[in-house]
């Protein structure tokens, strides 16, 4: 049975599935069932965990998590919203072992706080980086006047 | 005993595409801990490519890595053509392959060299990088460059290969299988290289696959991924080659994958050149359009990953890049720990992640924090113990 039904299958009406292309599927699933969602595809489904991938969509950050199927070349995107101020989400780092240098990546650009992980210090940028400044965050501009400004300065 | 020491190493080598700075934990002559820390050299790329239109974030982001420099704009046309399924045209497609593939051959040759010098066998450095040459003259022929070839762009690639360039490219390509045949068989049937490599820094499959490893490193250890096979994209699955997969995940095995892929490459290169059909190399294209794509490629080191969020503008919206380094260096906690420190330098670079470690190694005496041993004597370290070896 190929991964997009067992998907369905498993999940029913919790999930919204896109097949953009043959090797790329994504799936909406809420931020409760993500965790859950990914550690079975990693551990049952047998998918590889690519990486992480963060953005600021201003209400909140959106993650995505890339699985690879490489058997079936197929590679599954699950994506979850982060609602903003608490920015909170469990770790996948008691499923993946690997993710835990791109959660310190996501938490220190974006700020979201992955709860239980074991070790959330700063990976790349500098010590003395002010707290509370996200570089990767979406700078939000008070009128229209100013992002007028800001595609001419583009 | 109990008296521990710690070992600095990195984190600057401007040679390097991502400076890493560890710190070994010692007992003696046994590694107890590693801890490692990145961002020396975190440019902001992923931001950057925000403000900058889909053409120039092609030459953005060819400028990450210097030593394989084709991946990151391999991914990222891939990418963005998939944002809206942009068509390819054919020739574009096998011309991609030949440039992706020779670079494996000089990433490859150039990290077997730096392994020969780690273990204190310097002919095989010299000889590893004067095989090499040849193949940045196959690039200078294509491109006019020996190093970031600026091939390609979203749609295709930027300049043709003439067809009265071809049967040169033919036997150039030639002289560097023979070359490569001639390193594997000297370097995997060398017993000292042999007893110095087998059954150190072993990476089991488990691990690999919980770490997320990619390329050589995930291959040694027996995992079977390869982004060339399993999501088939430009030329590779048009042309007969073999995915190189071994089992022991030790440094001798990941020496062994890396030069075997060589070969494969070549075939890769020659089975291009020769099927190459003609017709234009790039489609024209007017907008990316709206909405999200990834590419992936086959990198020396590993699957390099690339995401895009297009909005209406000629601007990326995110950009999100995940070069293979960035999984297979947290690997090193499974494979030093437990090994000797004279192995240490190998094991480190065993992962290919670049050479910056090194050469800046340092061991400092806790209680005194004196200098006590440099890079240079680590390396020393690990000769020494190849000399003793031999004898």
């Amino acid at each position: 049975m190929n991964i997009i039904e067992e998907i369905r299958n498993k999940y029913g009406d919790r999930v919204e599935i896109t097949e953009k292309a043959r090797h790329r599927v994504y799936v909406n699933i809420a931020r409760a069932d993500a965790k859950e969602l990914v550690a079975w595809l990693f551990r049952d489904m047998k998918a590889r965990f690519s990486i992480i991938t963060g953005i600021d969509v201003r209400i909140g950050v959106e993650l995505i998590y890339h699985m690879s199927f490489d058997a079936q070349g197929v590679l599954v995107s699950v994506r979850t919203q982060v609602p903003k101020p608490e920015l909170e989400m469990p770790t996948l780092t008691d499923v993946v072992e690997g993710a835990n240098w791109i959660e310190r990546e996501i938490h220190e650009m974006l700020g979201v706080n992955f709860t239980g992980h074991p070790n959330l210090k700063r990976l790349l940028l500098p010590d003395d980086w002010p707290e509370g400044e996200y570089p990767f965050r979406k700078k939000t501009y008070g009128s229209e006047q100013e992002n007028a400004v800001r595609e001419e300065e583009r | 005993m109990d008296r521990k020491a710690v070992v600095p190493v990195g984190p600057f080598h401007p040679l390097l595409e991502e400076p890493e700075f560890f710190t070994f934990t010692v007992e003696g002559e046994k590694v107890v801990d590693a801890q490692v820390r990145i961002g020396w050299n975190h440019r902001g790329v992923e931001k950057l490519a925000e403000s900058k239109t889909y053409d120039q974030d092609v030459f953005l982001v060819e400028r990450i890595c210097g030593i394989c420099s084709t991946s990151h704009p391999f991914a990222f046309v891939q990418a963005a053509e998939d944002i809206s399924g942009i068509v390819v045209p054919e020739r574009a497609k096998y011309i991609r392959s030949i440039i992706g593939d020779l670079e494996r051959i000089h990433s490859h040759l150039l990290w077997v060299g730096l392994a020969g010098h780690f273990i204190g066998y310097n002919t095989v450095f010299m000889w590893a990088w004067k095989y090499r040459e040849p193949v940045l003259d196959i690039f200078e022929a294509i491109s006019g460059n020996r190093n970031h070839y600026g091939m390609f762009k979203v749609g295709g690639v930027r300049r043709d290969i003439k067809e009265s360039d071809v049967p040169g490219l033919l036997k150039a390509v030639d002289g560097v299988e023979e070359f490569c045949t001639m390193l594997t068989r000297a370097v995997m049937d060398d017993p000292v290289i042999q007893a110095r490599t087998k059954g150190i820094g072993i990476l089991k499959k488990q691990d690999a696959i919980n770490m997320g490893v990619l390329g050589p490193v995930a291959r040694a250890s027996g995992v079977e991924i390869d982004v060339r096979k399993d999501f088939p994209y430009a030329a590779y699955d048009k042309v007969p080659w073999e995915r190189i997969v071994l089992q022991n995940g030790d440094v001798f095995d990941k020496t062994a994958v890396r030069l075997l892929e060589c070969l494969e490459s070549v075939k890769i290169i020659r089975a291009c050149l020769k099927q190459m059909p003609k017709g234009p190399i790039d489609a024209e294209v007017r907008e990316v359009g709206v909405g999200e794509g990834i590419g992936q490629h086959e990198a020396p080191r590993g699957e390099c990953i690339h995401y895009i969020l297009s909005n209406t503008s000629n601007y990326p919206e995110r950009h999100k890049i995940r070069a293979p380094s960035f999984m297979n260096v947290a690997s090193f906690k499974k494979t030093v720990i437990g090994q000797q420190i004279a192995d240490a330098a190998l094991i480190t670079a065993a992962v290919d992640p670049c050479y910056c470690c090194t050469e800046r190694m340092a061991v400092i005496d806790p209680d005194t924090k004196k200098v006590v041993m440099t890079g240079d004597d680590l390396v020393k370290l690990c000769q020494e113990k190849t000399e003793k070896m031999k004898k």
